[in-house]
């Protein structure tokens, strides 16, 4: 049934997604750092008791619990069955996150790249509008610091690389990365499609919880052996050493061309802050 | 272990790498475009915001105030982007550096050769850090907004030192 939607109620809700984001980690990536922390000692365990108390004091205080309140990622599944009404999608969604930064007490951390001349509100937003079945649609907004974006890598392989090329290439962007991204970090890999549509399944892969399992077991198993072999190169939180330098490893995986094997790692803080709705 | 700035070469000399600490006191904040900025005064022979003398750089970037506080989250960068400035910066005297990560071996090597050190704050922890944050003035570079040069008072910032006087490091 076609549905009519005015582009206002989306505004509100990247509004709301974008406040709740900046204040709050996810409850899987709470829950990985808690489990962090039993298995570290000294530097590292100090480091981890300090986020999680963090958190605690930016829900009392209304602060945001990292500073690098992020580049603004918004993805939008959009239901064929949807009518908008009202102002462009595009400006509504800036709108929401320009509100957002503003009344959040945000950092506005969006510039020109040669300028460095700073945009002032955090826009534009980074927007991925996938059009899918039915008449909902899904608001997904992930607040992602550059910290960890800077440590992120492409790979084009060949298709002699194979699984062992792919377990390297996430396994060495890591141990490159070291202790600059925040770690314990959470890792989104994408494998597969094209120079473009790999990266956008590493960012993808992010969206899905910390410590959940894709559904194609020999996909599940690179996630496996990726996070073991991560987590046995002793880099632990914020560098400091320790048992764990990633809290999981995603991988989405997609059809790609029979001369390559794109790989895409895109590196996330230890600061897991994602946060969806569906307008229904 | 709670410590004030400045900090005596002999308070300097006896932290080591790993060790936690407390920090109060006075420290500016500087990111890459401040840097680049105080760079630029700097070979024109020009006045700089602050003295560099044992002052202390964090390198960070806040959010907003909020009503009523004196800075909003406040944690450290990453402060390996600003490996090309901080040797000079140290042999001109400045007392040390407040990051996250890892600093180069060039960085270093100017951290032990001044016998100065290099704490590293817990990225991520921005609202704790900002908390801690008693006073705040913008004391150069308004323009750059978040990146321009802030004069802090804090009390009580957890850290760990990173790079000792000695140039023992945590990583």
């Amino acid at each position: 049934m076609i549905r009519t939607v005015s582009t206002k109620e989306i505004e509100n809700c990247v509004y709301r997604l974008a406040r709740k984001a900046g204040l709050t980690l996810t409850d899987a990536c709470r829950n990985a750092l808690q489990a962090a922390k039993l298995q570290e000692t000294g530097a590292a365990e100090f480091a981890l008791s300090t986020v999680l108390e963090n958190e605690i004091c930016a829900k009392r205080e209304q602060m945001p619990v990292c500073q690098d309140t992020g580049m603004s990622v918004v993805f939008l599944e959009l239901g064929q069955d949807v009518t908008l009404t009202g102002k462009p999608l595009q400006t509504a969604v800036n709108d929401g996150v320009r509100r957002a930064y503003a009344d959040g007490n945000f950092r506005k951390s969006i510039c020109d790249p040669l300028t460095r001349v700073n945009t002032g509100d955090n826009t534009p937003a980074h927007i991925h509008t996938e059009i899918v079945e039915g008449n909902q649609i899904k608001v997904t907004f992930l607040p992602k610091g550059f910290g960890s974006e800077n440590m992120s890598r492409l790979y084009m392989l060949t298709p002699a690389e194979g699984k062992n090329g792919i377990l390297n290439a996430i396994v060495s962007t890591v141990k490159e990365a070291g202790s600059r991204p925040c770690p314990p970090v959470y890792v989104g890999v994408g494998i597969g499609g094209a120079f473009d549509s790999c990266a956008m399944l590493a960012k993808k892969a992010l969206l899905r919880d910390v410590g959940s399992v894709n559904a194609r077991s020999d996909v599940a198993a690179i996630e496996r052996e990726a996070l073991e072999r991560i987590n046995s190169l002793g880099i632990g939180a914020q560098g400091f050493g320790g048992k764990i330098t990633a809290l999981g490893v995603s991988c989405e995986i997609a059809p790609t061309h029979i001369a390559g094997l794109p790989v895409a790692v895109n590196i996330q803080c230890h600061c897991v802050r994602c946060e969806k709705e569906v307008l229904k | 272990m709670k410590l004030t700035l400045p900090l005596s070469q002999q308070q300097a000399d006896n932290l080591r790498a790993g060790d936690s600490v407390l920090l109060s006191g006075t420290i500016y904040t500087a990111r890459d475009c401040a840097h680049k900025l105080i760079f630029e005064l700097l070979d024109k022979g020009e006045p700089l915001p602050f003295p560099l003398k044992d002052a202390f750089i964090y390198y960070a970037g806040p959010c907003p105030a909020p009503e009523g506080k004196a800075s909003g989250s406040c944690g450290p960068t990453t402060s390996a982007r600003m490996n090309s400035f901080a040797p000079r910066l140290l042999d001109l005297g400045l007392g040390g550096m407040i990051g996250k990560g890892g600093m180069s071996e060039e960085t270093r090597q100017a951290i032990a050769r001044n016998k100065r050190v290099y704490f590293a704050a817990i990225g991520g922890a921005g609202a704790l850090y900002g908390n801690a944050v008693k006073k705040s003035e913008c004391v150069a570079f308004p323009h750059l907004l978040s990146e321009a040069v802030y004069r802090f008072e804090v009390k009580d910032f957890p850290l760990v030192v990173a790079i000792d006087s000695r140039g023992n490091t945590i990583y």
